[in-house]
């Protein structure tokens, strides 16, 4: 299903959908509060840009550099060029250890990677710890935010969750009493587990060390007493220097959720004796997107999830709407260069408001980037009837006098857009909407008549 | 002296069509402020509605027309920041119109952000007694800068409001999420149309929540929009561009 039905389904359920919209733009609040507490915030900004621009222009020597201070650290690192290289990876270190059962702190790019539903097919367990993952887990759904994986449940949804699952009392949506029950079993896993996955935060060139930031501290919980650590990391996580974590640990949280630092921050420079650290660097399209000149720098993502908070549309249709790993604003410019045919409706599921681009840490230009993506989209259409119509369209428009049919302008669009995205046909405006009354006389014949 | 400079005045399609005294608001408008302006009659649409539908090379024709239209006025005006926004960032480069395409850009400017940095409108003599709620289109909010945008961490501005400020009476009222999107977004309003009506009914909520009594902003789009939806359902907000609430006001 495409994004406006998708979306259209969302909103069938009036009194969630508000609820949505509320609890993210409350989110988006504490966020505003926060920066505004920063009198160098857009400062921060220009500069955390700047040293992402940096890191995209030399991506390759920070890389190698990463790699031999991270070896030298005693840690393990792996080269993946797609998902399959890195779920292949993951599995055969599990292989190695004899491993059935793992736990996992949150990481996109294991979901970008499928790694879940991967190593299930092998044998084994996959326990994901972040709360709101292993909600979304137990569901059998994938996150639904990046930041907020179970933020379209409601307190109700979870107890019923719990109850079924972990044998909590029925009907009791006590925040504090569900918590407690979900550490609890978690307690177990993070007992059971011989080998514990991370995503990753930063990448650190300079000493070939990584962070990991939770809110739950279920990272260090899980691989403090694991016997084996697997991070894995995107290509584009590096970051050159130590010290500039100074500039994007102040704005991730910020921007995220309004705290002024995550809970944790973990640093992970060497394996203790006997443990083992690996890392898998993973490219899966990354170094495709780097090539397209107008859309690179959504690679400068530190995936805060602020564009989803603040993005009118996701806040009214959900990030299942989205139908991609990353959802709203950020994932309708980075699916697209993974999939353009899936993901065409995406950069269209957008009225270019442009409030991505200002809430945006790192300052991707993210509504232009979604202006450039509809560009792309109808090229890759080709030239067919639809865009030769466009093309009549403009000819009309280029000759004075005969453009006077506003109507047939939407017409005219509706025509050459993505089949995708014209599901509702062509006489949608007045099905909730009145429609200008037609004035007596355009205002290029009062002119006419009045003053020349 | 702004007396001798020729002004042309710049209608969207649209607005042409369905609002003409939107138009001639903004022409009086610019009268009594002692303005030269004239309306270059063979003007047609900017090609916005292609290009944001992903056919910006199919808009050279409009484009090329629209520099040899505008391209010998000393400024160019127009009612509406979205078209403005179109015409300074995505009308394509025409090949051997560079300089006049460039020089173009510097020219041309939405109406309020005309009167506040052009001709410097600082003592508007007029009255308006009435509760006022600024509907801040996006494409002049974060597109134009028109003003401060509500993500950002710097001081607060709005051309919008500096100018209804100087009207007596007039009540600008607070809202409490400044400078959301009404859902309008072009062709978004019939593709994402579940989306787009429900985003306009937010928004209507916000002002009516407010107590205003007539929404305005510089956009006819947005306000086309969210009338349509208002009417729809009974709700006796007002709708006036920014050009009508100030020519009505001085006159």
């Amino acid at each position: 299903m495409s994004h406006p039905a998708k979306a259209s389904e969302f909103l069938q359920d009036a009194a969630k959908a508000k609820w949505h919209d509320e609890t993210l733009w409350f989110v988006r609040d504490k966020r505003d509060t926060i920066s505004k507490t920063i009198p160098e915030w857009e400062e921060l900004r220009e500069l955390a840009s700047q040293i992402k621009d940096n890191v995209l222009a030399n991506l390759y020597e920070y890389l190698v550099q990463f790699e031999e201070k991270a070896t030298a650290n005693g840690i393990q690192v792996h080269w993946a060029k797609d998902a399959e290289e890195h779920n292949q990876i993951v599995l055969s270190i599990l292989q190695k250890h004899q491993c059935k059962a793992i736990v996992k702190s949150k990481s996109i790019l294991t979901e970008e990677c499928h790694l879940n539903p991967f190593l299930e097919n092998s044998g084994v367990e996959v326990v994901d710890t972040d709360l709101g993952e292993r909600i979304v887990q137990f569901l059998n759904q994938p996150p639904s935010h990046i930041v907020l994986p179970a933020i379209h449940l409601k307190k109700r949804d979870i107890s019923e969750l719990f109850h079924e699952k972990l044998h909590t009392e029925k009907g009791n949506e006590d925040p504090a009493y569900l918590t407690h029950a979900a550490r609890l079993h978690l307690r177990e896993k993070f007992l059971g587990a011989k080998v514990a996955i991370t995503g990753v935060n930063f990448g650190v060139a300079e000493t070939g060390e990584f962070v990991v930031c939770t809110n739950e501290g279920n990272a260090d919980m899980g691989v403090h007493l694991a016997d084996v650590h697997i991070a894995c990391m995107g290509i584009e996580k590096i970051i050159p220097r130590r010290k500039d974590l100074g500039v994007f640990l102040r704005l991730l949280a910020r921007s995220a959720t309004g705290q002024p630092i995550t809970n944790y921050n973990s640093h992970f420079r060497s394996p203790a004796q006997g443990k083992e650290i690996h890392i898998v660097l993973v490219d899966n399209g990354r170094t495709d997107q780097l090539a397209r000149e107008k859309f690179k720098n959504s690679l400068k993502c530190i995936r805060c999830g602020a564009c989803m908070n603040t993005c009118p549309i996701y806040r009214r249709s959900g990030g299942y709407s989205y139908g991609s790993v990353v959802p709203g604003p950020i994932g309708s410019i980075l699916s697209p260069g993974l999939d353009l045919k899936k993901h065409s409706s995406l950069p269209f599921a957008s009225t270019l408001c442009g409030s991505c681009t200002d809430v945006c840490p790192v300052k991707i230009n993210i509504h232009e980037q979604l202006y450039e993506w509809r560009q792309e989209i109808t090229k890759a259409q080709g030239t067919n009837a639809k865009s030769i119509s466009m093309k009549i369209a403009n000819g009309i428009f280029a000759v004075p006098f005969a453009y006077k049919i506003t109507g047939a302008m939407m017409r005219g669009a509706l025509k050459i857009l993505p089949d995708s995205i014209t599901y509702s046909g062509l006489n949608t405006w007045g099905k909730q909407r009145d429609l200008p009354e037609t004035p007596k006389e355009t205002f290029k014949d009062w002119y006419k008549k009045n003053r020349s | 002296m702004i007396q001798n400079k020729n002004i042309a005045l710049f209608i969207p399609c649209y607005v042409d069509q369905f609002y003409p005294n939107v138009a001639i608001a903004t022409l009086e408008l610019l009268e009594k402020l002692g303005c030269q302006v004239s309306y270059p009659i063979g003007q047609t649409c900017c090609g916005q509605p292609m290009a944001n539908t992903g056919y910006e090379r199919d808009t050279v024709g409009t484009t090329k027309h629209f520099v040899e239209i505008f391209g010998d006025y000393d400024y160019i005006v127009a009612p509406s920041g979205s078209c403005v926004l179109h015409i300074k960032d995505h009308a394509p480069a025409i090949a051997g119109m560079e300089k006049e395409q460039e020089s173009l850009h510097n020219k041309i400017f939405e109406l309020t952000e005309f009167l506040t940095d052009v001709l410097k409108v600082e003592n508007l003599k007029g009255s308006f007694p009435h509760k006022v709620g600024y509907h801040a289109s996006c494409h002049g909010q974060r597109g134009l800068r028109l003003g401060s945008s509500s993500e950002r961490n710097e001081p607060f501005f709005s051309k919008a409001k500096q100018l209804l400020d100087q009207i007596e009476g007039l009540e600008w009222v607070e809202l409490t999420r400044t400078d959301e999107c009404c859902g309008f977004g072009g062709t978004f309003a019939v593709t994402e149309e579940a989306l787009s009506v429900q985003m306009g009914k937010d928004r209507l909520q916000d002002h009516l929540t407010h107590g205003v009594e007539i929404l305005t902003g510089g956009d006819m789009s947005c306000i086309m929009h969210l009338e349509g939806i208002a009417k729809r359902n009974q709700q006796t907000l007002k709708f006036m561009h920014i050009a009508e609430i100030l020519n009505q006001a001085i006159s």
